[in-house]
């Protein structure tokens, strides 16, 4: 009795342990989990799954696709990372340092938007970036607030150093952050400026996504090995986003509406936080984007960045150590160890109506 | 013979108390291989080798940037924050619960709202408790002093209670004052209860802890832990939770060798 409940127990361990130990392999399947969080330029992915959208075109290819919201961002980056999803919506800066960085060879299925003004560097009182100088700065560590920081700062040559250091604040807490009298400047992303902005008169915006448009892409990014083998998945999705962007593109109030309420505001506040976005309704824009002569510039800006702070690990020799490829087939970085693709095949399928 | 009255002889209890550790490290040893196996990078679950080279750098060498050792920053940052907590909590319980024991005015005053207080969720009020305190280091004490003072103070001016009447009134017989039955025949009761009481508490004050400064920091073991799950860095979250382990264990093995040498007496009851 004692001996089989102890073995029940262990067995019970190993199977919860080995559950955490399985990554998704990639083979033929039918069956796909995508992970999403709240984001102006994600909501999509939500009324995706809710209006019914997804489940068609993945009838159309005889897939079944599950996509599920997260809470918690960096949880469904750590997730995907995991094997326990086949994509997740994520920014190109930390797809580079979470599952490219891990060795999860990761594809840039659709490239969504960037941001145009959603993320700022906001200062309290008056003073140009310069101001920055010797203050402490309360900003999400080490993510895309922390770079849209470093790049303010490069304009005016100063330096992380030249701060009084920088204060990891939880996005949850930004809010009631700024309120607080120690707190003098703040880096972060929609709504939360919109919020700051809006009620506080003192809210000095001292540079925004806009001044390096283009650099904080929003992508929908899914496991390189599961899309080679399934190519109906990349059709389905790459559909069914299109559909929803041509809604959106076309002012479908009935969708709109369903967007901005569930990311707790109303249409005025959606539409507000979309003109910061630079959406690409038409999937030829995102082509365009994604086959930008720029983007190799700016993806070593980024990895640059992530090595300087440490966030590509320890294992990482250099900047260059994770390798990118590009839709004409270029590559920056280690061309033997690509990890992040940028592919353009089902967006052009998309533009082309083919699917 | 019945199975109560086996007892293992000393190897064996050594033995059977190894057991559970090891089975646990086996059990991570092999799924950690199976996924280093599918992918050589992956950061989930590192190698315990990797965790053993990793927690070396990270207890020795400095960082490339603040040239400071981090993890001993943030053990003296954190560490500081629990004993400042911790020993408030224990001086406001210990002077609430006497009080709330003893004079009866003080129960009909205190009592019901302690009871009430111990059932607030302390994390929901963050907001509140960031405007009021700051976001610097008063507001993480205070997060740890209103997150296990009221289940202290209930459990110790229960204890108070439970001293046995004819105690008190022995003393009243024998011309005690009230302070010096609160002095003399509460007091030396009390202190080994309030001993295991911060033992019991020590673990909500971590987790406390931890959660304040995940919220807002720029140094100590739970903001390590929260910042380096942006690049799933597993190999330094698990060091930093085995050494906070290691920690915990030790200031809980602190308390108790203090309580066995200052109140003898009381070892059984410990």
């Amino acid at each position: 009795m004692k001996l089989t409940k102890l073995m029940s127990a262990t067995a019970l361990a190993l199977g919860v342990l080995s559950a955490a130990a399985a990554p998704l392999a990639a083979e033929e399947k039918t069956e796909f989990k995508l992970a999403w969080s709240i984001y102006v330029g994600w909501m999509p992915w939500g009324y995706l799954e809710d209006s019914g959208i997804m489940d068609k075109w993945a009838d159309k290819y005889g897939i079944d696709v599950e996509i599920v919201q997260f809470n918690d961002y960096v949880e469904s980056i750590n997730q995907y990372t995991a094997g326990a999803f086949d994509g997740v919506s994520a920014t190109n800066m930390d797809t580079l340092s979470i599952p490219s960085g891990g060795g999860v060879d990761t594809t840039a299925l659709i490239v969504g938007d960037y941001s145009n003004g959603n993320d700022a560097v906001i200062l309290k009182g008056d003073g140009g970036i310069e101001a920055l100088k010797g203050k402490p700065v309360n900003l999400v560590e080490l993510s895309v607030s922390h770079y849209l920081l470093a790049r303010a700062l490069d304009t005016v040559g100063l330096e992380e150093a030249d701060l009084d250091g920088v204060i990891n604040t939880s996005d949850a807490d930004m809010i009631a952050a700024y309120a607080t009298k120690d707190v003098e400047a703040v880096v972060t992303w929609n709504p939360l400026v919109s919020e700051i902005t809006g009620s506080n008169p003192d809210a000095n915006t001292l540079f925004d996504s806009s001044d390096i448009p283009g650099e904080i892409l929003d992508l929908m990014v899914v496991n390189t090995e599961t899309l080679a083998d399934n190519p109906a998945f990349g059709k389905a999705v790459a559909g069914a986003w299109y559909e929803v962007m041509s809604l959106m593109a076309a002012g479908d109030e009935e969708v709109l509406t369903a967007l901005a309420e569930a990311s707790g505001t109303d249409l005025a506040g959606y539409k507000a936080q979309l003109e910061a976005t630079e959406m690409f309704f038409s999937p030829a824009d995102a082509v365009a984007q994604a086959r930008a002569s720029d983007l190799p510039a700016t993806m070593t800006k980024v990895a640059d960045f992530l090595f300087d702070k440490g966030i590509l690990g320890e294992g990482a020799p250099s900047a260059d150590f994770v390798g990118i490829a590009y839709p004409d087939g270029a590559t920056s970085g280690d061309a033997s160890n690509v990890k992040f693709r940028f592919d353009t095949t089902y967006m052009q399928m998309a533009a082309d109506g083919a699917l | 013979m019945r199975l109560i009255n086996h007892i293992p002889n000393r190897a064996g209890g050594l033995f059977l108390a190894a057991l559970p550790f090891i089975a646990v490290l086996i059990a991570y040893s092999v799924a950690s291989d199976i996924r280093l196996s599918a992918n050589p990078q992956d950061k989930l679950l590192p190698a315990p080798s990797t965790i053993l080279s990793t927690a070396e750098r990270l207890f020795t060498e400095p960082d490339r940037r603040s040239k400071d050792i981090l993890l001993w920053k943030d053990t003296f940052a954190s560490l500081a924050r629990l004993v400042g907590g911790v020993s408030i909590s224990a001086a406001i319980s210990l002077a609430l619960g006497l009080a709330i024991g003893l004079f009866p005015y003080a129960r009909s005053f205190m009592s019901g709202f302690v009871s009430v207080l111990s059932m607030v969720p302390p994390l929901a009020l963050l907001p509140i408790l960031f405007i009021v305190f700051g976001l610097g280091e008063t507001s993480k004490v205070v997060l740890i002093v209103i997150g296990i003072t009221p289940f202290m103070t209930r459990d110790l001016s229960q204890r108070v209670l439970d001293i046995p009447r004819e105690q008190i009134v022995k003393a009243q017989t024998l011309g005690a004052s009230s302070l010096v039955i609160a002095w003399r025949v509460a007091l030396p009761q009390i202190l080994p209860r309030l001993i295991s009481n911060i033992r019991l508490s020590l673990g909500s004050a971590w987790l406390f802890l931890i959660a304040a400064e995940a919220v807002a920091s720029n140094v100590g073991l739970g903001y390590r832990i929260f910042l380096v799950r942006r690049y799933l860095a597993m190999d330094v979250i698990l060091t930093y939770v085995i050494w906070i382990t290691a920690l915990a264990f030790v200031i809980d093995w602190l308390l108790k060798t203090l309580s066995r040498k200052s109140f003898p007496w009381m070892e059984a009851g410990l």
